[in-house]
């Protein structure tokens, strides 16, 4: 931990400081805030399929998600700092995660949690958007059909890691434009180009 | 939400004006337009529209209902369902029968190994292959552990729908332990693929036996205790009693299956009445329930667990030795040394993989009693390797067709306890 | 062959087609006209008593030339007997039959799925509206042949008239009120509602064209 009770108070007298240090820190504020941020996210679950129950069984009795500061589970968007989606995202639920994404107040963060939320999975089929980041922005994919508990736990590290590199400095990590209804995030060119099949669902369904 | 219609009817919202802005009346002050509500004492209400979902805790899934209130009084509710539409059925048709096999875990992805059984059962009636013994027993023991997890899911997050935590602790720490064994065995918590069309994925490991029995012995007392905090529990018999009610006529009107029908009192299990898998040769009782309202099938599902050991254990002490697969390699892939060592092995390997198995033309409909109600696979064959239609008879979604129904008059509390009884999953209503 | 077959010839005669086995269940073929006079006979019938209705489905089969057609699986529960009757609905005519709501509740989300699947209409039925798909839906019924797996459109623009959705544009009085009166309704409403008209999707982006 890098909070120290550091400080010399005014006129340099040092038993005043050993008096005083305990309730004295220095430390950057990017890390103060960052650490703070990071140990204490709440999440929205945005649970939709399979990986749902996975992520109960991660926030239940066994692998108990209270150990990261995030047992406290939203469901309300606007109490929430991460937008946790476990499970498919057909096309009819796009325009909610979207609402719900804008709901969200910064600073937020994106778990997109197994196959289907990241890549479309194995539906790769009309009803299904292909990876959620064609609709919301993603801080962290966390692979897996669906993601062990542990792989998720995984997942929110590396997110932590994320939140811990930020700095407050660089306005444009938290900026954010509303898209107005109906509005694409990516340029159309490239929402193809991500929904393409690969890997051996390109065999799979090759008489479709 | 666009313009105003100017249709004769007057159906514009009550509660907004022309211009679509919310309208207030004053409290104490009667409805100026006369026509709307109850006008009661000089009070005037008007009926209040929620929405509940499809991102809500309490529908289970990406369910969403809207509510049209009289006070707390529900009016009417109309499920709105599909947010999890994925389609399952179209992408069937262009997947040979043990390619459906994994999408079949995901479609009720709290029982997938009683899926795979149904779908595997649906395809072997289609190509009429008879599965061996031990085959049948250790599917029995699929399906039943699959039960008990479905089960044991609904009792924790039902309970906590009506303000109990602890069961939740409990029934899941419970399934984690159920979910070691389907992991030793399938090598997947969750989504399992166990069958094959003509047999299984693999046999039980070292160890499954003897860690099942524990499970066996250990499970009633887990109920034990949830029973006893929630059976005799005022609270929750107060939340649970007389809501919900769904008569004998109703439940069969409504195709209810599953708990749902046996808690309205209608004898009518898919193990008793089409036994498929030798299920008329195991001693257990379906239990009926008289009242058919959410206390019934809270018992009814409770019951059903108690039984599911029973049959498990009888599963186990019966085991045979033998075989798992039917002996016939142009259904069941022959083992992989015998593959590249052979070449009669490898062409059966490569036909397989390459063209599928080909069932011949017809139809086949097959049901099997899930944790949800009767889940139902439906094959149509045009004689090619991949099914002209693959259609699932959802438990779940016919279940929850009769919400509309059992909700109505009931507050608004209830209708969370009445949804949560229907114990739907949306993978599955929605597929 | 289960005895059903015979009796339904005995009181309907020419109005029950062929009847064949398959892998151990019957299927009898039924006039489109007297459908729900016949399911509804089945379900009274002293002697038949399929008082339950298993599942209400449609099949479509790759060869062009063949109908579509209309499943409903029975079942007694007092009998423990199965039946599998069916209606063909040739493709050059109206893809219409009678709804069987009036004889099983049931019914009535099993044959919305069949609409908004195959595009079959059933007639009477108190609240046929989309419900897999929502109800500005325009690509076609996914369940058919000619859909492809993928859809018709592109990925960006199955998404971009997916967020045209507005996620309220479902919980109006309006609508509420609609899935009572639908019957009610004038014609020329009752035919925008039918064609989803609840959100305008400005036209742009093209076709897929790699099928």
């Amino acid at each position: 931990m890098g909070v120290k009770p550091v400080g010399t108070a005014p006129g340099g007298d040092n038993a005043i400081v050993t008096q005083m240090s305990p309730n004295w820190i220095t430390t950057r504020l990017d890390f103060l805030v960052n650490w703070a941020r990071a140990n204490s996210l709440w999440p929205m679950p945005f649970g939709t399929a399979c990986c749902a129950i996975e992520f109960m069984a991660t926030a239940a009795s066994r692998f108990d998600i209270s150990r990261f500061g995030m047992e406290r589970l939203g469901y309300s968007p606007r109490q929430a700092d991460v937008l946790l989606c476990a499970g498919r995202l057909p096309f009819k639920l796009a325009p909610v995660i979207r609402r719900i994404y804008d709901q969200m107040p910064q600073p937020k963060w994106v778990i997109s949690m197994g196959a289907c939320a990241s890549s479309g999975g194995i539906f790769d089929t009309y009803a299904m958007t292909q990876g959620i980041d064609t609709v919301v922005p993603v801080d962290v994919y966390v692979p897996g059909c669906p993601p062990r508990p542990e792989g998720l736990l995984y997942g929110i590290l590396l997110l932590h890691k994320k939140i811990k590199g930020e700095t407050m400095v660089d306005k444009a990590i938290r900026e954010e434009e509303v898209l107005r209804r109906g509005a694409l995030r990516l340029p159309p060119e490239l929402i193809d180009e991500v929904s393409e099949p690969f890997g051996n669902s390109v065999h799979q369904t090759r008489s479709a | 939400m666009g313009e105003k219609r100017t249709v004769g009817l007057d159906l514009a919202t009550p509660g907004m004006d022309a211009s679509g802005q919310p309208v207030r009346v004053p409290l104490g002050v009667a409805d100026p337009r006369g026509e709307i509500g109850d006008v009661e004492g000089g009070i005037g209400t008007e009926h209040l529209l929620l929405n509940m979902g499809p991102q809500h805790p309490a529908t289970h899934g990406v369910l969403r209902l809207v509510v049209e209130l009289d006070g707390e009084v529900v009016v009417r509710v109309i499920p709105h369902i599909g947010y999890l539409h994925s389609g399952f059925e179209k992408l069937g048709e262009y997947r040979f029968y043990n390619q459906i096999i994994p999408l079949t875990d995901r479609t009720d992805y709290l029982a997938p190994m009683a899926n795979n059984v149904c779908l595997a059962m649906g395809a072997e009636k289609l190509m009429g292959i008879e599965i061996t013994e031990r085959c049948k027993v250790l599917r029995v023991i699929a399906c039943e552990m699959s039960r008990i997890i479905s089960h044991l899911v609904w009792l924790g997050t039902t309970a906590v729908d009506l303000g109990a935590f602890t069961p939740f602790l409990w029934t899941f720490q419970e399934r984690e332990r159920m979910y070691d064994l389907q992991e030793a065995w399938t090598g997947a918590r969750l989504t399992t693929s166990l069958t094959r069309v003509g047999g299984l994925m693999a046999d039980i490991p070292e160890g499954f036996e003897e860690g099942l029995r524990k499970c066996c012995k250990r499970l009633p007392k887990v109920l034990d205790e949830a029973e006893r905090m929630l059976t005799n529990s005022a609270i929750w018999c107060a939340r649970t009693q007389g809501i919900g009610v769904l008569s004998a006529e109703d439940a069969i009107n409504f195709s209810m299956s599953g708990p749902m029908i046996r808690a309205s009192g209608v004898d009518y299990d898919v193990r008793k009445d089409r036994p498929y898998l030798d299920y008329e040769t195991y001693d257990f009782e379906v239990p009926i329930g008289e009242n058919g309202d959410v206390y019934d099938r809270y018992l009814v599902r409770l019951v059903e667990m108690r039984q599911s050991v029973r049959i498990l254990e009888q599963a186990l002490d019966r085991l045979p030795d033998g075989p798992i697969n039917v002996d016939d390699p142009r259904v069941i892939l022959p083992p992989k040394t015998a593959a590249m060592n052979d070449m009669e092995s490898m062409i059966f390997h490569f036909k397989q993989v390459m063209e599928g198995v080909r069932a011949p033309a017809g139809e086949a409909y097959v049901a099997i009693e899930n944790g949800k109600g009767e889940l139902g696979t439906y094959f149509v064959s045009d004689g090619t390797a991949k099914p002209v239609r693959w259609r699932i008879r959802p438990p779940s979604f016919i279940n929850l067709s009769a919400l509309p129904k059992m909700a109505e008059g009931h507050l608004i509390a209830d209708l969370i306890a009445i949804n949560a009884s229907v114990d739907i999953v949306m993978g599955e209503i929605d597929r | 062959m289960n005895p059903s077959v015979e009796a339904l010839r005995r009181e309907f005669g020419d109005k029950i087609g062929r009847a064949l086995e398959s892998c151990g269940d019957t299927i009898v073929y039924v006039d489109v006209g007297s459908a729900r006079e016949i399911l509804g006979w089945l379900k009274d019938a002293p002697d038949q008593e399929y008082n339950y209705l298993i599942d209400v489905t449609a099949v479509e089969y790759r060869d062009p030339e063949l109908p579509l057609e209309v499943v409903y699986l029975l079942f007694s529960l007092r009998r423990k007997v199965q039946l599998c009757v069916k209606i063909s609905l040739p493709k050059d005519a109206k893809l219409e039959v009678d709804s069987v709501v009036p004889l099983w509740q049931g019914a009535n989300w099993l044959e919305r799925e069949v609409f908004d699947m195959f595009g079959i209409t059933f007639r009477e039925h108190p609240d046929l509206r989309r419900i897999l798909m929502w109800e500005t839906y325009s690509e076609g019924y996914p369940l058919r042949k000619d859909f492809p797996l993928r859809g018709r459109l592109s990925r960006a623009e199955q998404v971009r008239r997916a967020l045209h959705a507005n996620p309220e544009a479902h919980y109006s009085l309006e609508e509420l009120s609609i899935a009572e009166a639908y019957n009610d309704l004038p014609e020329d409403m009752r035919r925008r509602l039918a064609s989803g008209e609840r959100d305008e999707i400005p036209e742009a982006g093209g076709k897929r064209t790699d099928g």
